[in-house]
């Protein structure tokens, strides 16, 4: 090549805004906890056992469960975690 | 409100030349612009304007010269593009204005509209951010190294290219198709240019490349959890309708296979709009165990059986509208039956390949959609069997009881739970089963397209599409 090639971005041009986690919390004592079922199969012989430890270790658990695993989850069931919940558990696959 | 007058002209133009009384009559009134694209010199009068980057010309949308056009309070309201007298005089309010010349003389085409002019003014209009590889650079590998190709070589998308690609549709460049999984990016009419250069298509192949991203961000097709999926699948694109044929398609021989740019190119793009706008890439959100060959493209058309309903038909279409339908679909799997020559046996050896789709045990889960091929077709033909007859023959042969489908049962542990042994089960869901017709005309071989395990509302329903042109 002799000259510069100009090509034009097949991207969305768009990156997400970068979001810092939370700090882990030191105790789920008195903390209520979610458990997000994603609706696979088994998903929640993994959650039952995850919800005896959790409520062993002082936590309150509260059960959610997604429509269906190949999507997101509705906007509402989201807000109803976070407005419920202070820690949210999510079973991905099987 | 004021009225005022613009004539757009260029010197090199016959007809331009011709109406030079003319334009000297107008540039005395103070109500009159001139503007001339190629030569400041002419007309040879006061206050002409110069256009040399043709952009004025190019955003008034003037296809001829010389064009007279009328504004009241600065909006258009007449113009005449060429030189017609009574035109001209009324647009004006002059009946004397050019009583000397003919009536009629054609003009010529408008600097802004001529390569290269017309193509660079276009690009120059498009939102896309431009990135100029280095002068050192190989082209080829620069958009490798961009991780903008599906690990084959691309067309790179120049500005130029993607003006021309976007010449093949009459939709605005900045209209925003929806949102693309998995980041849930926005993506304009343009982007899908952009990506429909990098895979290779025509212009005239955009339309159907705009048709198939539109289906794919329908909400039952469920894209985000198809490219999400550890399963083999990934968009089929078949299209349906006279487009198909316009455009050069394939839907003989070979018709899934490789060797035709309209079918390799189109199915290409919807990939390379997921993995560069949606961000969707194997091993990051595609969460494939193993994918499927048809995931660097998979698209074909619809043969013409004028004897069966087509797709555009089973999906309440005219007849010849022009349609893509996507299916969440696996490989390809063939059939042989060369000895059948009624439907009944013909119905049950595709029964037999039908039910091993995912899991010969697993029902109700995924579509499939079966390709029949013309020696095929032919056997139902000549019986006068109609697609919803095949359809009916094929659901009652793949009907099986619950014992033969149960945990367990062949020595499988795959299966249903042993409740369920006393009912019995469709393979497919209402609906699952679809048929299409394509193929070459020799050879008693069809396929089965298996689709995705997650199917219907838990998952993607097959979508057809109306093409927009």
């Amino acid at each position: 090549m002799t000259s510069s090639f100009v090509v034009m971005d097949p991207t969305g041009e768009s990156s997400p805004a970068a979001r810092a986690p939370l700090a882990l919390p030191m105790s789920v004592q008195g903390k209520v906890v979610a458990l997000l079922d994603i609706s696979k199969p088994r998903g929640d012989v993994f959650l039952n056992r995850v919800e005896e430890k959790l409520k062993a270790a002082g936590a309150t658990v509260r059960r959610y469960s997604k429509p269906t695993f190949t999507r997101p989850a509705p906007t509402a069931l989201r807000q109803q975690i976070a407005d419920e919940c202070d820690l949210v558990l999510e079973a991905l696959a099987d | 409100m004021s009225q005022s007058y613009l004539v757009v002209v260029k010197a090199d133009c016959p007809t331009c030349q011709l109406v030079l009384p003319v334009l000297e009559t107008l540039a005395g009134r103070g109500d009159v612009t001139l503007l001339t694209q190629d030569d400041p010199a002419f007309p040879a009068v006061p206050g002409v304007e110069y256009d040399g980057s043709l952009e004025r010309s190019f955003d008034l949308g003037i296809e001829i010269v010389p064009a007279l056009l009328a504004f009241d309070g600065g909006i258009e309201t007449g113009r005449c593009e060429g030189w017609e007298r009574s035109a001209w005089q009324g647009l004006v309010g002059d009946s004397a204005l050019g009583a000397d010349l003919p009536a009629l003389r054609p003009g010529c085409a408008s600097l802004s509209v001529t390569p290269p002019h017309g193509e660079r003014l276009r690009a120059q209009r498009l939102a896309s951010r431009r990135i100029t590889l280095g002068v050192e650079e190989d082209v080829q590998e620069a958009l490798f190294d961009r991780g903008w190709t599906d690990g084959l070589p691309v067309v790179p998308p120049t500005p130029e290219r993607v003006a021309r690609m976007l010449e093949g549709t009459t939709r605005d460049p900045r209209e925003v198709l929806g949102e693309v999984p998995p980041n849930l990016v926005p993506v304009t009419v343009e982007k899908v240019a952009v990506n429909a250069v990098l895979a290779g298509c025509k212009p005239e192949y955009l339309p159907v490349v705009v048709a198939t991203v539109e289906a794919a961000l329908l909400p039952p097709f469920c894209m985000h959890g198809l490219l999400a999926t550890t399963y083999f699948s990934g968009p089929m694109v078949v299209v349906c309708g006279p487009i198909a044929r316009a455009l050069g398609m394939n839907s003989k021989g070979n018709a899934l296979g490789q060797g035709n740019r309209a079918n390799a190119t189109i199915g290409r793009a919807l990939q390379l709009v997921i993995r560069n706008v949606g961000g969707g890439r194997p091993q990051g959100v595609d969460r494939a165990t193993l994918g499927n060959p048809g995931k660097y493209t998979f698209c074909f058309a619809e043969d013409d059986d004028p004897q069966w309903q087509n797709l555009n038909e089973d999906a309440g279409l005219a007849r010849n509208a022009n349609s893509v339908t996507l299916f969440a679909a696996d490989g390809v799997q063939g059939i042989v039956d060369q000895k059948a020559r009624t439907p009944e046996p013909l119905c049950r050896s595709f029964a037999e390949a039908l039910k091993v789709v995912s899991h010969p045990k697993m029902v109700q889960a995924a579509d499939a959609f079966l390709v029949i091929s013309p020696e095929h077709a032919r056997v139902f033909h000549d019986a006068g069997w109609s697609k919803a007859q095949v359809l009916a023959a094929l659901r009652a042969d793949l009907t099986r009881p619950g014992t033969e489908l149960i945990r367990g049962a062949g020595g499988m542990e795959e299966g249903l739970p042993p409740a369920l042994a006393k009912r019995s089960f469709e393979k497919f869901r209402e609906g699952g089963l679809r048929l299409v017709r394509a193929g070459g005309e020799a050879g008693m071989f069809s396929a089965v397209i298996g689709g995705w395990g997650a199917s219907g509302t838990i998952g993607s329903s097959p979508v057809t599409h109306e093409i927009r042109l």
